[in-house]
């Protein structure tokens, strides 16, 4: 009963996105005030109906309703509660669900401030998303369908859910980098309106940078709690595997880091109109691409598609649809969007554009990592693997030379900047770097050149915004939201860009057979092993190896990681982590070899934590940006003033000091 | 030429030489990076090269894993079933779901003497899951294919 009723729900909720989309583009171009109003309606019966939906799956995960198959496939009786629930994202049909929910739910937020546009800008960004909407929620409907019943045969109990996902991580990272994912609809939504408007402004860059922010941190926050979960729960101590299913939600990822900082070029300085448009575009495109990549099972195989080709087919023409359709409106409307607005090398736009430009290259090279070996199999039918030396080989260089861009950019004022407002960044601020990376590499023996000259940047960067907040705090100069937003973001990289240099060259990764009561030195520590006890589970049984961990005597620890036998026979490996600012220790147990003697891995790993600390810094900053105080005011004002007439009072409005926030 | 005019060519040229430095890197990378995969008859026939990094798979040989006893040192045959077999060696931790008859892939180098040196191990993600390559060679002798592809999310 319940299933039906989610399904009957889905059902009602495409329909109810095929009249919003009918209703909001009639209603934009008559400027009907009923059918736009009655879009508004239309849409919040979307979202009721699509947490309809999505509760009666988590309802029969819960109530173990094993007769819908794709409950017996991914829950069993003993699995933990929250974990059944979780489980309803654990498979391809929920997961697409709770897509839709996502979806459904960023149109409802956008519908509650539906005040702040002009209606029938609003009521054509309304139908876009529904149109998308329809589009996902016919592909759930007709091709991976979660409500689908096992009758009359019915399984007694389920299969189980991937130990791996039977964890707090998976029940975090799949919600919020689907929030991310679908949240860029909703730039993508504005810049389809507004290319139908003909207004491409600097008014729609306001409205679309508060939401393109807020996307672009959920996706960062999924991605590096993706990462986190990687880290601890596949038991190797491996953050980042450059997989094909990470390049699938890193590449939106760099398009809607470019696209967040092009569109503070337009809304500020009313330029790089078409590519902010376009930048939209490719970052939702990438989305679904990822969407497509994850989901068609061209991954595992170009055969596989063939193979069971609905699903792949389907997401692929929605696709070529979305693409096709978006970029021939681009070419239509975008190109007599041309203004000229010049600017000189030292200033934000320019940096902005090398930024762009990293950015672009960057997702290049990712993407054809990712796509090459799957053209390659599918036009010659020999396989290759592309590895980690060929995505570093273009991302230590194109990082470092972003952190160079970085660090010079608080003190860049729009339009142009006198060279001694740069002097102290590029001077002695410099220096002061220089001279820390320097000593970084002659105290660490280990240490590479290109690793001290990362810490270098990093410092550069912090001290260059630290150096700025001082000299603002200093003058009294105001610091809006959006600008600390900025400065923490900024932080939050070189903080990444640290962890990530440090990590991954000077952690310590013995793979060794120890022996009970044998003795290790790893890195400053003494590792002892004193055996393997049997450890009962809810839904497993596991052997847990003890380990004491002593640090010159003065601290010592337990670590007591896992090797997992599931009830469903699947074997798992359960790290156990002292994690620390400063360097995380980590042991997980291989298998168990004659003797009583085991194969350990041991892992000590340096600022491990500040790859992901960075990366929340930076989602918190995207989010705090979009807290700024003058898009509310401002939202107001333009319900009045045209876009031009706004950008001329702003323009003499940033006066000499200049240094307006670019987050 | 007035001056917006030759901004823009400016930014034109900055962009073909930003392009085609990237798509010559691009290729030059690719070139350097990629590493092919060989079943086991092309590295018993000697078709695999020797001396750089290449992706092998097979069925492990049923009682072939000979582990040392005073190191981590582990090798082990594989085969496709077919009748062509080569030897790996390795040193490290073979992954959980790394067993006797089952399909596996390694990365790393074949030596002078026809022994794989692997670097690494792959097997299969979990119970449902079996790697394309593998897939593909199991059809072609004839096995039974395994269960429908695991959608990972």
């Amino acid at each position: 009963m319940v299933p039906e009723l989610g399904h009957l729900s889905l059902a009602f909720a495409g329909t109810l996105s095929l009249a919003a989309c009918l209703t909001g583009f009639v209603g934009a171009r008559l400027d009907h005030r009923q059918l736009q109003g009655s879009t508004v309606s239309l849409t919040v019966g979307q979202f009721v109906f699509a947490l309809l939906a999505f509760a009666s799956l988590v309802w029969s995960f819960v109530s173990d309703d094993f007769s819908v198959a794709y409950v017996a496939d991914h829950s069993n009786t003993i699995l933990p509660w929250h974990f059944k629930a979780s489980a309803a994202w654990g498979g391809h049909e929920g997961s697409f669900l709770l897509w839709i929910l996502f979806m459904s739910t960023w149109m409802v937020v956008l519908a509650s401030r539906r005040k702040h546009y002009p209606a029938s800008l609003f009521s054509n960004v309304m139908a876009v998303m529904s149109l998308l909407n329809l589009g996902f929620i016919c592909f759930a409907l007709f091709t991976s369908n979660p409500f689908e019943r096992l009758i009359p045969l019915t399984p007694a109990d389920g299969g189980d859910l991937n130990p791996q996902l039977q964890d707090f991580g998976f029940i975090v990272h799949p919600p919020l980098l689907y929030l991310g994912y679908v949240g860029l609809s909703v730039p993508f939504a504005f810049a389809i309106a507004a290319m139908l408007e003909k207004k491409v402004d600097a008014a729609w860059a306001r409205w679309s940078r508060t939401w393109a922010n807020m996307a672009w941190a959920f996706l960062t926050v999924g991605i590096a709690l993706g990462s986190w979960w990687a880290y601890y729960e596949l038991g190797w101590g491996g953050w980042w595997f450059w997989d094909p299913v990470e390049n699938a939600s890193f590449m939106p990822w760099l398009a809607a880091t470019a696209l967040i900082h092009s569109l503070a070029v337009t809304e500020k300085r009313g330029t790089f109109r078409s590519w902010t448009l376009l930048l939209a575009i490719t970052a939702f495109s990438l989305s679904l691409l990822g969407a497509f990549i994850v989901r068609s099972g061209v991954l595992t195989s170009v055969h596989a598609f063939a193979v069971d080709p609905e699903r792949g087919s389907y997401i692929l023409v929605f696709l070529a649809l979305v693409v096709g359709g978006s970029l021939t409106l681009y070419a239509m409307r975008a190109t007599n969007q041309w203004v000229d607005v010049t600017f000189s090398v030292l200033s934000r736009e320019f940096f902005i554009l090398i930024n762009n430009l990293i950015l672009v290259v960057a997702l290049a090279a990712v993407m054809w990592g990712t796509l090459a070996p799957i053209g390659y199999e599918a036009t010659t039918g020999e396989h290759y693997s592309i590895g980690k030396p060929f995505f570093d080989l273009f991302f230590v260089p194109l990082m470092m030379t972003l952190a160079v861009a970085l660090a010079l950019v608080p003190v860049l004022n729009w339009k142009k900047t006198r060279r001694h407002n740069l002097q102290p960044v590029a001077t002695w601020l410099a220096g002061a770097a220089f001279v820390i990376g320097l000593g970084s590499w002659f105290i660490v023996d280990a240490m590479m050149v290109s690793v001290a000259a990362a810490i270098a940047l990093a410092l550069w960067v912090i001290l260059g915004h630290l150096y700025d907040v001082a000299r603002r705090l200093n003058k009294k100069a105001s610091m809006p939201r959006a600008y600390i937003g900025m400065t923490v973001a900024h932080m939050g990289f070189a903080i990444s860009l640290m962890g990530v240099a440090v990590t991954a060259t000077l952690s310590t990764e013995e793979d060794v057979r120890m022996a009970p009561q044998e003795t290790r030195t790893l890195g400053y520590a003494e590792v002892t092993f004193l055996g393997v006890i049997p450890v009962e589970g809810p839904n497993y049984t596991a052997q847990e190896g003890i380990f004491v961990i002593s640090t010159d005597g003065t601290s010592t620890f337990e670590l007591r990681p896992q090797k997992r036998r599931y009830a469903s026979g699947n074997v798992m490996t359960e790290a156990s982590i002292n994690p620390g600012l400063l360097s995380d220790t980590y042991i997980s147990l291989g298998e168990p070899l004659e003797g009583g003697a085991w194969a350990v891995r041991l892992h000590f790993k340096p600022l491990v934590r500040w790859v992901w600390l960075g990366a929340l810094l930076m989602a918190l900053g995207g989010g705090f940006a979009t807290l700024d105080r003058r898009y509310r005011r401002l939202r107001e004002r333009e319900q009045v003033n045209n876009a031009a007439k706004d950008k001329s009072l702003e323009g003499s409005s940033l006066g000499s000091s200049g240094a307006e926030a670019t987050s | 030429m007035n001056r917006k005019r030759k901004s823009r060519l400016y930014l034109a040229l900055f962009l073909v030489v930003a392009v085609g430095g990237t798509t010559a890197a691009l290729m030059l990378a690719l070139d350097e990076n990629i590493n092919m995969f060989y079943a086991p008859d092309a590295v018993a026939s000697g078709e695999a090269p020797t001396g750089r990094v290449i992706r092998a798979g097979g069925m492990v040989e049923e009682g072939s894993v000979v582990r040392a006893s005073d190191s981590l040192d582990v090798s082990f045959v594989l085969s496709d079933r077919a009748g062509s077999q080569f030897s790996v060696s390795y040193a490290g931790i073979l992954p959980d779901l790394f067993r006797e008859g089952q399909g596996i892939i390694v990365e790393g180098q074949l030596t002078a003497d026809g022994i794989f040196a692997a670097h690494e191990v792959l097997a299969k993600h979990d119970e449902n899951y079996m790697s394309p390559e593998l897939l593909e060679m199991a059809d072609e002798s004839g096995q039974d294919r395994q269960r429908e592809i695991n959608f990972g999310s």
